[in-house]
């Protein structure tokens, strides 16, 4: 029978809830890496028994961590328990870092902009996303802040910078936003092996067609009325980016304000906001077997980050945006203040299809009727970071 | 044998206890005490100094003896103490944060 894995990550530790295909009794594991951030768990589609795993802690920098047995035990890549000598060859502990490349010039590729406007160089803080290969379990890529492309082909060994992002030409012009300058989408696509796109707060959406060498921006059609030029090649705050795999082409954005799609892989966007009662937000996903169905979690405003008038809702759209329903059914409608973020939402791939978020509040809710009715499978787990699904044969 | 006191998070990442046992061999200062604790406990590299300027990160400071050495160049000697093992070198993060 199917099973269901949710990987949440949270402020102060990662857990791991795990249920069969009725998705109604769940077992929570953890917390892993207990009083440490867990930026992001994520499965690697080619073997589901390993995942990645971004931890990170203001102390004491930034460490990957690796599971090869479904989350049952940890460790770092390169520096297993037990073995603590590094005899000789490579150093052990490589792992944990991430430098930008330099190789060029031997000098930083350039600066970005910083929150004054004056220009900034790039300062490595942390990994926001690991997006494993759907094919090779030992390739993994990281999403990091400052903004940047990381790639490991050891499974997570050592990582190298795709380092034609940053470098294309408009770096200097990207800027932080509120949460920092944070690489956080990175999605592969699935028919087409050279094509990755990628998002960053704030300097908008991004595309390679040849596995990272050359990267282009891919955000006309967006207006940000927040930045000095609206419709600015670059400078825009996406917030998430999302696709069914199926039709890899179609992209569906939560900006900061506004809810937009492209139909041909981000050359153009046009807003679908439609009938939503506020267009903030963070999270957005497309339904696994449907792919003009989509969900998103309104958020008050920039200023107000928790949802209108008190009330969790989740709105879908069947029709790829405009036409929104309240989705509410087991969701709280009254004093309710908490903020998803926006790693924070994922579907499975069962039939019906479910969908799960968590929240700020430390609730991880799921929905086994592709959004119809839902049911907390956590409720006091620290501030949720990310949440991702893997459905299990 | 030299003796080093590892913050919480940091022992549970090395799978060590609240104290580790370094054996170094020349002067005992320390860069000679990170290089050594980090050969032992290879997933601790990046934690306490970073990767490529072997700076120490900033919410951490280093103790010997009651004195703060946080901010003395790296190769200056550490107390004889710390140099016999009579006394542990504390590595101690801010108190700071939720």
């Amino acid at each position: 029978m199917s099973q269901v894995r949710v990987l949440v990550g949270t402020r102060k530790g990662a857990f791991i809830l795990t249920s069969d295909g009725k998705r109604q009794n769940w077992n929570v594991s953890g917390p892993h890496f207990a009083g440490w951030e867990m930026y992001h768990l994520k499965g690697s589609p080619a073997d589901p028994n390993r995942i990645f795993a971004s931890q990170c802690s203001g102390w004491f920098g930034q460490i990957i961590q690796r599971s090869d047995d479904g989350g049952k035990t940890w460790t770092q890549p390169g520096t297993p328990p037990g073995e603590q000598t590094a005899p000789g060859g490579a150093p052990k502990g490589e792992s944990n870092k991430f430098v930008y490349d330099t190789s060029a010039t031997g000098k930083p590729l350039t600066t970005h902009m910083w929150y004054d406007g004056t220009q900034h160089p790039w300062e490595f803080k942390r990994v926001w996303h690991l997006e494993p290969s759907p094919n090779d379990p030992d390739t993994v890529y990281a999403g990091v802040e400052d903004a940047a492309l990381f790639r490991s082909t050891d499974g997570g060994k050592n990582w190298q910078e795709l380092s034609g992002l940053r470098g294309h030409g408009t770096g200097p012009r990207w800027q932080p936003g509120a949460g920092g300058m944070c690489l956080h989408t990175v999605i592969l696509d699935p028919k087409d092996p050279g094509r990755i796109y990628i998002a960053i707060s704030a300097a908008g959406a991004f595309r390679t067609d040849d596995g990272g060498k050359n990267w282009r921006p891919i955000n006309k059609g967006l207006h940000s009325q927040y930045i000095p030029d609206p419709n600015a090649e670059v400078g825009h705050c996406v917030h998430h980016v999302a696709m069914n795999p199926s039709r890899p082409g179609v992209l569906f954005m939560q900006k900061h304000w506004d809810v937009m799609r492209s139909d041909n892989a981000g050359d153009l966007w046009k807003e679908v906001s439609g009938n939503l009662p506020t267009d903030f937000g963070f999270v957005i996903d497309v339904h696994a077997h449907e792919p003009e169905t989509i969900y998103v979690v309104p958020i008050k405003s920039d200023g107000e980050h928790f949802p209108l008038d008190g009330k969790l809702r989740v709105y879908r759209s069947k029709s790829g945006g405009n036409e929104w329903e309240a989705l509410t059914k087991g969701l709280p409608q009254s004093n309710c203040y908490v903020n998803v973020l926006r790693d924070a939402m994922a579907v499975d791939s069962l039939d019906k299809c479910g969908v799960y978020f968590g929240t700020t509040g430390g609730q991880v809710y799921a929905s086994a009727d592709a959004g119809d009715n839902w049911n907390p499978i956590v409720s006091h787990l620290p501030a949720v970071l990310s949440v991702e699904v893997q459905t299990l044969a | 044998m030299i003796r080093v006191v590892l913050p919480g998070h940091l022992r549970t990442l090395a799978r060590a206890g609240s104290e580790v046992q370094l054996d170094i061999v020349g002067p005992v200062t320390q860069r000679s005490v990170l290089d050594a604790l980090e050969a032992q406990y290879p997933m601790l590299r990046g934690t306490i100094r970073d990767h490529v300027t072997q700076e120490r990160r900033p919410f951490l400071r280093f103790f010997a003896c009651s004195e703060d050495y946080s901010l003395e160049p790296p190769d200056t000697p550490l107390p004889e103490a710390i140099a016999s093992g009579k006394e542990p070198l504390l590595i101690i993060g801010a108190i700071a944060g939720g």
